[in-house]
């Protein structure tokens, strides 16, 4: 009954050295457990010789409560605490049968069938605990296998999330970048749309400059003649006509004049500055503009005009180039719809574009009238928003109503009301404060 | 002859006034003017029989020049005036469609007063 404590403890010695995988602890521990471990055997060998069978049983439980007491204190072997617990029935047993055997023989010899099954029973426990937790480990393994190939894969999942995140918040910049683009190329195409209107306009003036100066010049030829032959009377007659020409000739040319100044104040982009506006006189120019320049592009469009300024109408604050394309927008957008409705209609149409000022209470009121295609309810939620447009692809940004839109409202403080009926008419109505 | 001149203008006038000094003095030629093709179709109501020329601008608001010229083609054939059209854009497009419509003679602006005048001499010489 003696050696089941030392074929433990060898036992015990042996499976720790085999369970280590780690190769730093292996090195460290390897040589001890399998020196000891055969060691185990030489002592019981050795103990045979000296002691009696309670000697060695008492002497095998010692030496392997040692043995446990050691190992639990080593750090190292923490993992393995639920084996050397596992061995502790077995020495425990030991002590109680060998101190019985030595105190009480007889009480021994009665009962040591039981001791007997007592220590085989721990005897074998430590090989049952072994086997259970064997399957533990292996579950355990298998466990942190998965986990490590979660792990993978989440650190794989977000590299390419994070990945995607850049490429989107590129997007994002480019995108930003676009609009801004387009935001600038808008401005520059309603000034591509005035060229050919104000090439137009200031054509005019400059034919009457040249016509009427070269006229001037003939009359002075026959001035000279007339003063020659002593005819005063016709003399004076056609200095007031060459006085009436050159009168002619400033007006054009100033007219002119003013047509480049406001091409050049039109282009630039945010010079910001409120001036003090004659909104007749710049919804006059616009008008015109609007129309030639529409003509430039289609010369079979024509339309009616019909303007109702107020004289009295005072000078406002505002930013003309600003104000100007905001009413230029509104011109090119009611004759852009006058026009599709001939196109539907025909010839028995009448297109028609209005534009009126009044002084409405502390606001300027600029009414815009055209007899065209009207805006149905649907699409009228949505024209102030940017880029939304009802014309083919190409032929508008889109950018016009809600940048008239800024610039009345959050510009100058006014606001903006749209009427219409579809197939009917459409009117804007905008007012700035005086 | 009796000229009607029709553009929007309302300077063409005095231009073509003292342009035609001369002539209008020795009573070869007399103008009147109209600012829209409306008010051209109004005066032609009274007098189409006198009027022997129009000269007429295409690009007008309200009634084109175009729409003015085929009205006349339509409403005076006996005798049909000899219309001229007159016009910034010179273009094929605008060309063609006067012809189309039934002009005479196309002139573009700024008007070459020479050239007129000899139009006008080739007019007077074939009657």
């Amino acid at each position: 009954m003696g050696f089941f404590q030392f074929i433990a403890c060898f036992l015990l010695l042996n499976r720790l050295n085999r369970a280590f995988i780690d190769p730093e602890i292996k090195l460290k521990w390897g040589k001890q457990l399998s020196l000891s471990s055969w060691g185990m055997l030489l002592v019981y060998l050795a103990l045979q010789s000296f002691f009696g069978e309670a000697g060695i049983i008492f002497l095998g439980s010692i030496l392997l409560g040692g043995i446990l007491y050691y190992l639990y204190k080593e750090p190292d072997f923490d993992q393995f605490r639920f084996y050397l617990f596992a061995h502790i029935p077995l020495a425990g047993v030991g002590l109680i049968a060998s101190l019985t055997l030595f105190i009480a023989p007889d009480f021994y010899e009665k009962y040591d069938s039981f001791f007997d099954c007592a220590i085989l029973a721990a005897f074998v426990w430590p090989f049952a605990r072994w086997m259970t937790s064997k399957k533990q480990r292996e579950e355990l393994k298998m466990i942190t296998l998965r986990n490590n190939q979660l792990d993978t894969l989440v650190a794989q999942r977000t590299a390419e999330l994070t990945e995607q995140k850049n490429e989107l918040e590129n997007t994002v910049k480019l995108l930003q970048a676009t609009q801004a683009q387009l935001i600038q190329q808008e401005k520059l195409a309603s000034l591509g749309e005035l060229t050919a209107g104000i090439a137009h306009e200031i054509q005019n003036p400059l034919n009457f400059v040249n016509n009427f100066s070269e006229v001037s010049m003939e009359l002075i030829e026959e001035m000279d003649e007339e003063l020659a032959k002593g005819d005063t009377a016709e003399a004076i007659a056609i200095a007031n006509d060459i006085k009436q020409n050159l009168e002619k000739i400033i007006h054009h040319g100033k007219r002119a004049d003013g047509i480049v100044k406001n091409m050049l104040q039109h282009s630039r982009s945010n010079s910001g500055e409120k001036q003090p506006t004659d909104i007749n006189a710049l919804a006059d120019e616009y008008l015109r503009l609007s129309y030639h320049g529409l003509r430039a592009k289609d010369k079979m469009f024509n339309s009616n005009m019909v303007t109702t300024l107020d004289a009295a109408l005072p000078k406002i604050n505002v930013i003309p180039q600003d104000i100007g394309r905001v009413l230029l927008n509104l011109f090119n957008n009611a004759f852009y719809a006058v026009q599709q409705r001939h196109n539907e209609e025909g010839d028995s149409y009448k297109p028609e574009v209005k534009v009126s000022t009044a002084m409405k209470g502390k606001f300027v009121e600029i009414r815009v009238t055209d007899n065209g295609t009207g805006i149905s309810d649907s699409v009228k939620d949505k024209i102030l928003q940017p880029f939304f447009t009802t014309k083919p692809t190409g032929e508008g940004t889109g950018l016009g109503l809600s940048l008239s839109y800024d610039i009345v409202v959050k510009g100058h403080g006014g606001t903006m009301e749209i009427n219409s009926k579809e197939g009917e008419y459409t009117e804007f109505i905008i007012r700035i404060p005086a | 002859m009796k000229i009607l001149v029709v553009d929007d203008e309302a300077d063409v006038q005095p231009l073509f006034i003292q342009r035609f000094r001369k002539e209008i003095r020795e009573h070869e030629v007399e103008f009147d003017f109209a600012l829209s093709g409306e008010e051209a179709l109004a005066y032609l109501k009274e007098k189409h029989q006198e009027v022997v020329l129009i000269l007429s601008d295409i690009n007008m608001p309200g009634m084109s020049g175009i729409e003015l010229l085929s009205k006349i083609r339509h409403d005076y054939d006996a005798p049909p005036p000899v219309v001229m059209m007159i016009t910034a854009y010179g273009d094929e497009e605008n060309h063609r469609q006067a012809i189309q419509n039934g002009a005479n003679d196309f002139l573009t602006k700024p008007l070459d007063f020479t050239l007129l005048k000899e139009k006008l001499k080739t007019l007077i010489t074939n009657g």
